[in-house]
């Protein structure tokens, strides 16, 4: 992790079409779950425009579900920033562990390429940083993807909705845990990881049990990173 | 504070979501910048990164009913066997499907 190659960093047309195309399968489970939300939304009496300029500039799928929960004729303000923050709290750990790599962009680019930072280009374009190979095409191409389905799949939902009247008993609701469990699966298993995962679950299990909602992630992810620390060098870079 | 959902309301409600979630998006990177990349700072991101994923799992494999639990154990077995990607994520939300059908 010490020398990075330059080529790791390139970003051009090529890279970012290339990721649009690696993320467009995952997109389209996203579209459907869009679509879900679209179709709640649309229930829970938002007008077309607000949903999709919140599908648009939001981006960030659970957390519009979560407003969803809080929307009447009026909505707390202060109640549903926080709710938003904490379920998007996520992103600033994506931020953070893809920044060896993101410093090496000039300002604009490194903070243009996380506008469409979401779990799976996050996850695909760190997967590909590990493997020595160029990830920010993955990130901003496969980001542009996955908001361009979650655009579609927003819209669709308001006007076709109905069509999927329960998305949980298609599974959907399993989209991203399957997804995110791949990328895992798929990674690196050493001792070393192990122990890291299993400190990292036990804590979030913990904290999903005994602290505030949606603290359990930023607790797993802080406690895994501290056990890499306390574990020191990977075995293989000794 | 509460705010109406029309109106400039609505724009309120809508922008500030954005915002807070750019924040989030942002933040991480922006704080990064402050904090010199060393040894121990680099095994903390190293290590924290796959725990994000783990940490985001584990609930819904607990906590969650025996269709979340068996999609992701199929999951599992299928990107440990085939190492395909797509195809563990596609069994193991079939197999959500079929039990919550079946259920």
């Amino acid at each position: 992790m010490n020398d990075i190659p330059a080529s790791l960093y390139r970003l051009n047309r090529a890279l970012v079409m290339d990721g649009f195309r690696q993320l467009v399968p995952i997109s389209l489970f996203v579209l459907v779950f869009a679509l879900a939300f679209g179709l709640a939304a649309a229930q829970s009496g938002l007008d077309q425009t607000t949903i999709l300029a919140m599908s648009a500039l939001v981006f960030a799928g659970a957390s519009q579900f979560a407003a969803l929960e809080l929307w009447g004729e009026q909505v707390p303000l202060v109640p549903l920033l926080m709710t938003v923050f904490a379920i998007n709290a996520r992103h600033l750990l994506m931020g953070a562990s893809l920044y060896p790599w993101l410093a090496r962009l000039p300002p604009a680019r490194r903070y243009g390429v996380m506008l469409v930072a979401s779990d799976a280009n996050w996850a695909m374009s760190l997967q590909a940083f590990s493997c020595d190979k160029p990830g920010f095409g993955l990130l901003f191409g496969g980001g542009l993807s996955l908001w361009l389905f979650w655009l579609l799949g927003t819209w669709l939902g308001i006007h076709f909705g109905h069509a999927i009247s329960d998305p949980d008993g298609l599974g959907l609701d399993m989209v991203l845990g399957c997804f995110l469990l791949a990328m895992v699966a798929g990674g690196e298993k050493t001792l070393r990881t192990l122990a890291i995962w299993a400190v990292a679950g036990i804590s979030a299990l913990l904290a999903y049990r005994f602290l505030p909602e949606n603290s359990h992630v930023i607790v797993g992810a802080l406690a895994g990173g501290l056990t890499g620390v306390l574990l020191g060098r990977p075995a293989h870079e000794r | 504070m509460n705010v109406e959902t029309s109106g400039t309301g609505l724009v309120i409600i809508i922008a500030a979501m954005a915002l807070v979630t750019l924040a989030t998006r942002w933040g991480g990177v922006f704080v990064m910048s402050f904090v010199p990349l060393g040894y121990r700072v680099r095994l903390f991101i190293q290590a924290m990164s796959g725990s994000v994923l783990i940490a985001i799992i584990a609930p819904m494999a607990l906590e969650g009913d025996m269709a979340a639990r068996l999609a992701l154990l199929t999951t599992l077995v299928v990107i440990l066997l085939t190492r395909k990607q797509l195809l563990a994520i596609a069994a193991g939300i079939l197999v959500a499907a079929m039990v919550r059908q079946l259920g």
